[in-house]
């Protein structure tokens, strides 16, 4: 078995005070490794969202240990919260959460960008990152000339352009169609298998279940359940599997 | 190019009302401040105008005299004792003072002689731009400026009037010799001064010294003094100084004028910080996206400095442009405005600190941005 890219030990959560005291995690203890795609889910309140900012260091927790490559996140500040972000990880928002004045290639640009990568070298990864998610007819578009299921794939482009260790993606599929979250669940299952990349996917949509390698149930802030997934076979050829809704 | 600056530029002219608001302010910041500070600059130089254009060396000017208008009168005994100083060529009285000038029409109106011996060239009239200087020691010639002509009932050389009941004739117009206290300057030669005025012979408003270029003006300034009695002797430089000092800061129109350039970089600043943390406040969902994605603070401070220095750049150039319309327009007034490199230099960097100041309110949002607000949306 692989080793583990973000480590969580005995994570417990409270949130709010007094009266309004919510225990969001009640000890967790979860492994992302490369290669796999996860599916963390649960139903609403169970504490999916609070487990995926601890995970991907925005968020500390009560207790317990993040590891995040072999190293502990707890004594990090928020600079060093935010450096480990950038060199390990990649995220993916439920509302995209493209910046609406620079084009497709400058969106995922801006993530070489803020890792002080030279412009030139930058902006040609991020047109093999919008290659990679089919989009490279669109690189000049801005994201309000995109659909939902382009704008997301902007996104994932933007997550995986550095090449992080981990994607944490969050309802990546609840705003999209069917196709074209299949689409998109397709690209993720792919970074996980073909750059070795762990990937997280909070959700509540069944339609992704087939994409899995991993399925974890949440519940009142505890891991009730973890069985494989019944992945369907996704390894295609690049070509073949992207951008094809 | 950094991306930083891209999304700094599209953030600015992404809501053009709020751009244009910012420019309005920092455009009206900066001109205020330029016209206060072009007007210090012009009052500086209108008040030493006479000073600066006197060929001589040294003034020898009554104790304690706050300006050139400033104009008891000295005792001119020690003049001798002052032409007998190894290194002293010509040592030539100054005559100044408010007469009455008399229009044909009857009308008087005040004028401020400047009267000194025409053949030692200490103090004539520049920017001649008609008659002839020479002419001035023909009795009863006077030079005007041509901005005074209607205030002076003058239509050009030839026109007549009267002070203080002597028939005067102009025979040389200038240009551009303003004087501070608006009252009209009336270059005449040393003896129609004393007349015009009602000085003795044995008294003046200044001496001027004249040296030998070879002397030791050090040495030589030391002995004049010792030779000035009560008189002070004064260096050009130094009664420029004391005339500039008392005019702008002794009258309290210096700190007028630094109160209004104060008042504008003050408006400037809240405007220009109240639309950048405006537009802050808009981008917040973005701002946070960068730090979700592991941006760190500093990115974010330079994607808000960059947009001041934006605002900075395209303000000041436009300020700049209309600030060059004000001086022309100015140029021919009485009371015309400045604008020297210097000044435009410190402007444009004035500008820049003010826009970076007011990003100061920007940033401190920016500092308290939680990413995790990202996957509450």
């Amino acid at each position: 078995m692989k080793d583990p890219v973000i480590e969580a030990k005995a994570i417990t959560k409270t949130l709010g005070r007094g009266a309004g005291e919510v225990q969001a995690l009640r000890g967790i203890d979860l492994s992302l490794r490369r290669g796999e795609l996860t599916l963390l889910m649960g139903p609403s309140g169970s504490g999916k969202t609070t487990l995926l900012l601890i995970l991907g260091c925005m968020l500390a927790p009560s207790s317990g240990e993040v590891m995040v490559c072999g190293a502990p996140t707890s004594q990090a500040d928020k600079e060093g919260l935010a450096k480990i972000r950038r060199d390990h990880i990649g995220f993916v928002f439920q509302s995209y959460h493209l910046f609406p004045t620079l084009t497709a290639v400058q969106n995922v640009q801006l993530a070489l960008d803020i890792r002080s990568e030279r412009r030139r070298k930058a902006r040609e990864r991020s047109r093999q990152a919008l290659k990679m998610v089919g989009l490279e007819q669109k690189t000049n578009a801005l994201p309000l000339e995109l659909s939902g299921g382009e704008q997301q794939r902007v996104a994932i482009a933007r997550a995986i352009v550095a090449n992080p260790s981990v994607v944490l993606a969050d309802e990546p599929t609840a705003a999209l169609d069917g196709s074209n979250g299949k689409t998109i669940m397709r690209i993720l299952a792919t970074i996980a298998h073909e750059q070795q990349s762990a990937v997280l996917v909070v959700t509540h949509d069944p339609r992704v279940l087939p994409f899995a390698d991993r399925i974890i149930q949440i519940e009142d802030g505890r891991l009730v359940d973890e069985r494989s997934g019944e992945r369907e076979r996704v390894r295609m050829p690049r070509s073949a599997a992207f951008g094809a809704d | 190019m950094s991306l930083a600056l891209t999304l700094a530029s599209r953030n600015l002219f992404y809501d053009r009302l709020r751009f244009i608001a910012t420019l309005v302010g920092i455009v009206f910041s900066v001109i205020l401040v330029m016209i206060q500070m072009g007007l210090f600059l012009g009052f500086g130089h209108m008040v030493s105008t006479m000073i600066d254009h006197a060929s001589t060396d040294l003034w020898v000017v009554p104790r304690g005299a706050k300006c050139f208008e400033d104009s008891p009168l000295l005792d001119l005994k020690m003049r001798d004792r002052i032409a007998a100083v190894s290194g002293v060529t010509a040592t030539i009285p100054l005559v100044i003072g408010f007469s009455d000038w008399r229009l044909e029409s009857g009308e008087v109106t005040p004028v401020f002689i400047v009267g000194t011996d025409l053949r030692d060239g200490a103090l004539q009239p520049w920017n001649v731009v008609g008659g002839n200087v020479q002419a001035l020691s023909e009795r009863g010639a006077v030079a005007v400026d041509r901005s005074y002509f209607d205030r002076l009932g003058v239509t050009g050389v030839g026109s007549t009037a009267e002070i203080r009941g002597h028939h005067v004739r102009v025979v040389a117009i200038t240009d551009g010799i303003r004087s501070f206290a608006t009252t009209p300057y009336v270059f005449v030669d040393l003896k129609s001064a004393r007349s015009y005025t009602g000085t003795l012979n044995d008294r003046a408003s200044n001496l001027l010294v004249r040296l030998n270029p070879a002397a030791d003006r050090e040495k030589v300034l030391q002995a004049v003094r010792a030779q000035a009695g009560d008189a002070e002797v004064l260096t050009p430089d130094e009664f420029r100084s004391r005339s500039r000092s008392f005019w702008l800061f002794g009258t309290g129109a210096g700190a007028a004028l630094f109160a209004g350039a104060l008042l504008g970089v003050i408006v400037g600043t809240v405007i220009v910080a109240q639309t950048l943390y405006s537009s802050t406040k808009d981008h917040l969902s973005e701002f946070a996206t960068l730090r979700a994605m592991g941006s760190s603070n500093r990115y974010i401070y330079n994607v808000i400095i960059y947009q001041a220095l934006l605002n900075a750049v395209i303000g000041f150039a436009i300020a700049a442009g209309l600030g060059a319309v004000v001086v022309q327009i100015t140029a021919k007034s009485a009371l015309p405005i400045v604008i020297t490199p210097w000044l435009m230099a410190a402007l444009a960097v004035l500008t820049v600190v003010m826009c970076v100041a007011s990003a100061i309110g920007a940033i401190v949002r920016v500092v308290r941005i939680d990413p995790a607000t990202v996957f509450m949306r």
